[in-house]
C-alpha cells in the first residue's frame, strides 16, 4: 500500500497539482529527519527550516527563484529519440515516458531566458528528477541551444547542474555530450560572455567532467555532493571508508576546486553581483544592497 | 607467447597440436608434412571465422588483451628522435599518461597516450592506465607546448577509465578531465586521436576530442564498462554480454553512429597476435590523416573540430 502510494499515486498527484500542492502536506527532511510543512518549506526555498539542508528542486522552482516573472522558456530541441534502440529490462522509450510523466518535462535540461534584477541571462537547469539528470542527445542539445541563445542575445549563461551518472541508454552518444557541451562553453568564451556554474546536489560523473567544471566562476550550494566518481565506486576501489564531508561543496571549497559556497537564499544576489561586475553593467540598486557572498561565507554548512 | 582468451580455446588447442607435431623427434616426411599443413589450414580458418564474427563482449575482451601493443611499443616502433616529457609542473608525473615529442615519418609531432604496462610490475606502476588529475594536466601541458610550436598532436587512448580514488577527487579529477577536453577543442594544430584498446568513458574523451578520431578494428569505446552498465541496469554484472551489445561500443557500431571517422584494420586474430603489424597500420593511418590536415590553419582546425562534435548525433543515424 505504502509503495503503491509512493510509486503510483504520489507522482500522478504531483504531476497534476504541481503548482498547487496542498498546504497541509509535510515533507521529511532527508538530512535531519524532521518534518517540515510544505508551505513553510516552499517559503524557505526548499531549505530545511531545522537544519539548513538544501533539498533538490526542479527547473521551474529554480527559474522562479532566479529570474524575474515573465521569463521565456526555450523550446526543447528536436532530437532522435532512442538512437540505439536500447533495451535492458525495460525499453528506453518506456523509461523516458515515465520520466516525462513524473517531471512534466521533455528531458533533463530545461532552458529559460529572462532577467535577473534587470540583467539579461540565459539559465540552463539540469533536473535530477529526470533520469538522474543524465545527459543524452536532448539534454546536450538543450545546453548547446542555451549557449547559442546567450551568444545571440549577448548575455551570460548560468548552468545549474545536477546529475548522478550517464544516460547509458544512449551509450556513446551520451559520452559525446562531454565534448559537445564543452564546445558550448567555448562559444561563450569566444563571445567574451560570462559562464557561471551553480553546482547543486548531486553533481557527479561526465557532467562534472565537462561543462559543470568549466565555469568562469564556480559556485556550489551548501552540502552538495560534487565529484567525478560516485562515493560508492570509490569505496569499492579503495576498500575503505571515505573521509567525513568528502566530495561535499565545503570540501571542494577547501581543496580549491570552487570559488564559493552560497546558500540558496543569497544565490540570486550573488549571481547578479558577479554578472554586474564581469560585464560592468548596473543592476537595480535593491539587488546590490541584498546580502551577497560575504554574508554567505559566514554561514555554517548544514550537518549531514 | 600470446595468451589466449576463453573463446579462443579451440584455436589454442589446434595451435598446440601443430606445435607438438613440429617438436616430435624426426618430424619430417611426407605424412607429417601433410598433417601439419592440414592442421595449420584448419587453425587459420578457425581464427578467421572467429575474428570475423566477434561479439561485442568478445571485442571487449580482445580490446583489454594483455598482449596488445602499449604506448611504449607504438613510440618505439613509429617515432624517431623521441624525447619523453614529464610532469604537470604542479604535483607529480603520472605514469598512466605518457608523452613526448619526436618524428613520425620525419614530421615533428607531440604524442600522448595512456600506458597500461605489459607485466605485473609495470601495470602497477602505470596504474593500469587509469590516470589521475596530474596525468590529464601533463597532457594539457604537452598539448599547449605543441600548439605553441606548431607540432601536430597524436593521442593513443587505452584506459579502463580515469582513476576513481580519494586523492584523485581531492585534486580535482573532474576539472582536470574537463580542461583536458577543452584543451583538445581549442588546439590550433591538428589532433589525431586513436583508440587502440579500451576507450573508457571520460578518462578517454579527455584525450579524444580530435579532428580525426580513429579506432583499431577490435577496440571499444564506451560511456561505461559493460560490467558497470549491467550491474546498474540489469542489477547483475553477469549480464555484461547483453550490456556490451546494447551499448554499441565496437568500432563497427561507432563508425555507423558517426562518432568515429575511421576503423584501422588489425592483423588476423587481433593486434595481440602481431603487434608490429598493428602498430604499422596505426602509423600509416595517423600519418595519412596528418597529411590531409596539414594545409589547414589554426582557425579552420579549431572550427572544424568543434563542428565535427556538434554534428554528432544530429546526423541521421543508421545503427
Ligand atoms: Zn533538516
Amino acid at each position: 500500500m505504502a509503495n503503491w502510494l509512493n510509486d503510483v499515486v504520489r507522482p500522478k498527484i504531483r504531476a497534476a497539482l504541481r503548482r498547487e500542492t496542498p498546504d497541509h502536506l509535510w515533507k521529511k527532511c532527508p538530512a535531519c529527519g524532521q518534518m517540515v510543512f510544505h508551505r513553510e518549506l516552499a517559503d524557505n526555498l526548499h531549505v530545511c527550516t531545522h537544519c539548513g539542508h538544501h533539498m533538490r528542486i526542479g527547473p521551474e522552482a529554480r527559474f522562479d527563484l532566479l529570474l524575474e516573472p515573465g521569463y521565456t522558456l526555450v523550446d526543447p530541441p528536436e532530437v532522435q529519440a532512442d538512437p540505439l534502440k536500447f533495451r535492458d529490462e525495460r525499453r528506453y522509450t518506456d523509461r523516458l515516458k515515465s520520466a516525462r510523466t513524473k517531471t512534466g518535462q521533455s528531458d533533463a535540461v530545461a532552458v529559460a531566458y529572462g532577467t535577473m534584477d534587470g540583467l539579461g541571462v540565459v539559465i540552463a537547469v539540469q533536473n535530477f528528477a529526470f533520469m538522474g539528470g543524465s545527459m543524452g542527445l536532448a539534454a546536450g542539445e538543450a545546453l548547446v541551444n542555451a549557449a547559442t541563445k546567450a551568444v545571440d542575445h549577448g548575455v551570460p549563461l548560468i548552468a545549474v547542474t545536477a546529475a548522478g551518472g550517464a544516460r547509458m541508454q544512449e551509450g556513446i552518444l551520451s559520452l559525446m555530450q562531454m565534448p559537445r557541451t564543452t564546445v558550448a562553453v567555448e562559444m561563450l568564451r569566444d563571445a567574451g560572455l560570462p559562464y557561471i556554474v551553480v553546482l547543486t546536489d548531486p553533481t557527479t560523473g561526465g557532467v562534472t567532467a565537462s561543462f559543470a567544471m568549466l565555469g568562469d566562476i564556480q559556485i556550489a550550494e551548501p552540502g552538495a555532493l560534487i565529484g567525478f566518481a560516485g562515493p560508492r565506486v570509490i569505496e569499492q576501489t579503495i576498500r575503505e571508508r571515505l573521509p567525513e564531508g568528502f566530495q561535499r561543496a565545503e570540501y571542494l571549497l577547501a581543496h580549491g576546486m570552487i570559488d564559493a559556497v552560497v546558500p540558496r537564499k543569497a544565490m540570486k544576489a550573488t549571481l547578479v553581483r558577479m554578472i554586474s561586475l564581469l560585464t560592468n553593467r548596473r543592476a537595480t540598486p535593491a539587488a546590490l544592497a541584498a546580502p551577497g557572498p560575504a554574508a554567505a561565507n559566514g554561514s555554517t554548512p548544514p550537518a549531514r | 607467447m600470446v595468451s589466449f582468451l576463453d573463446f579462443e580455446k579451440p584455436i589454442a588447442e589446434l595451435e598446440a597440436k601443430v606445435k607438438e607435431l613440429r617438436a616430435m623427434p624426426g618430424a619430417a616426411g611426407a605424412s607429417i608434412d601433410d598433417e601439419l599443413a592440414r592442421l595449420e589450414g584448419k587453425t587459420d580458418l578457425l581464427l578467421r571465422q572467429t575474428y570475423a564474427r566477434l561479439t561485442p563482449w568478445q571485442k571487449t575482451l580482445v580490446a583489454r588483451h594483455q598482449n596488445r601493443p602499449r604506448f611504449g611499443d607504438y613510440v618505439a616502433q613509429l617515432v624517431t628522435d623521441f624525447v619523453p616529457l614529464s610532469g604537470d609542473r604542479a604535483f607529480a608525473d603520472d605514469q598512466a599518461i605518457l608523452g613526448g615529442m619526436g618524428r613520425l615519418k620525419g614530421r615533428p609531432v607531440m604524442i600522448i597516450g595512456h600506458e597500461k604496462g605489459n607485466d605485473t610490475a609495470s601495470r602497477i606502476r602505470h596504474n593500469f592506465g587509469m590516470a589521475k588529475p596530474e596525468g590529464y594536466r601533463k597532457a594539457m601541458r604537452l598539448m599547449a607546448l605543441a600548439d605553441r610550436f606548431q607540432l601536430p598532436v597524436i593521442t593513443l587512448i587505452d584506459t579502463p577509465g580515469a582513476y576513481p580514488g580519494v586523492d584523485a577527487e581531492a585534486r580535482g579529477q573532474s576539472e582536470a578531465i574537463a580542461r583536458s577536453t577543452e584543451t583538445c577543442l581549442r588546439l590550433g594544430v591538428p589532433l589525431v586521436a586513436v583508440i587502440v584498446g579500451e576507450g573508457g568513458s571520460g578518462g578517454a574523451v579527455a584525450l579524444a576530442a580530435g579532428n580525426r578520431v580513429m579506432m583499431l578494428e577490435h577496440a571499444v569505446y564506451s560511456v561505461i564498462s559493460p560490467e558497470g552498465c549491467a550491474s546498474i541496469l540489469w542489477q547483475t554484472a553477469e549480464k555484461a554480454q547483453d550490456a556490451a551489445a546494447a551499448l554499441k561500443l565496437t568500432a563497427q557500431d561507432l563508425i555507423k553512429l558517426g562518432v568515429i571517422d575511421q576503423v584501422i584494420p588489425e592483423p588476423m586474430g587481433g593486434a595481440q597476435r602481431d603487434p608490429k603489424a598493428a602498430i604499422a597500420s596505426v602509423g600509416y593511418a595517423v600519418s595519412s590523416a596528418l597529411d590531409e590536415l596539414a594545409g589547414q590553419g589554426a582557425a579552420a582546425l579549431r572550427a572544424g573540430r568543434r563542428q565535427k562534435f556538434l554534428d554528432i548525433g544530429r546526423l541521421p543515424l543508421t545503427a
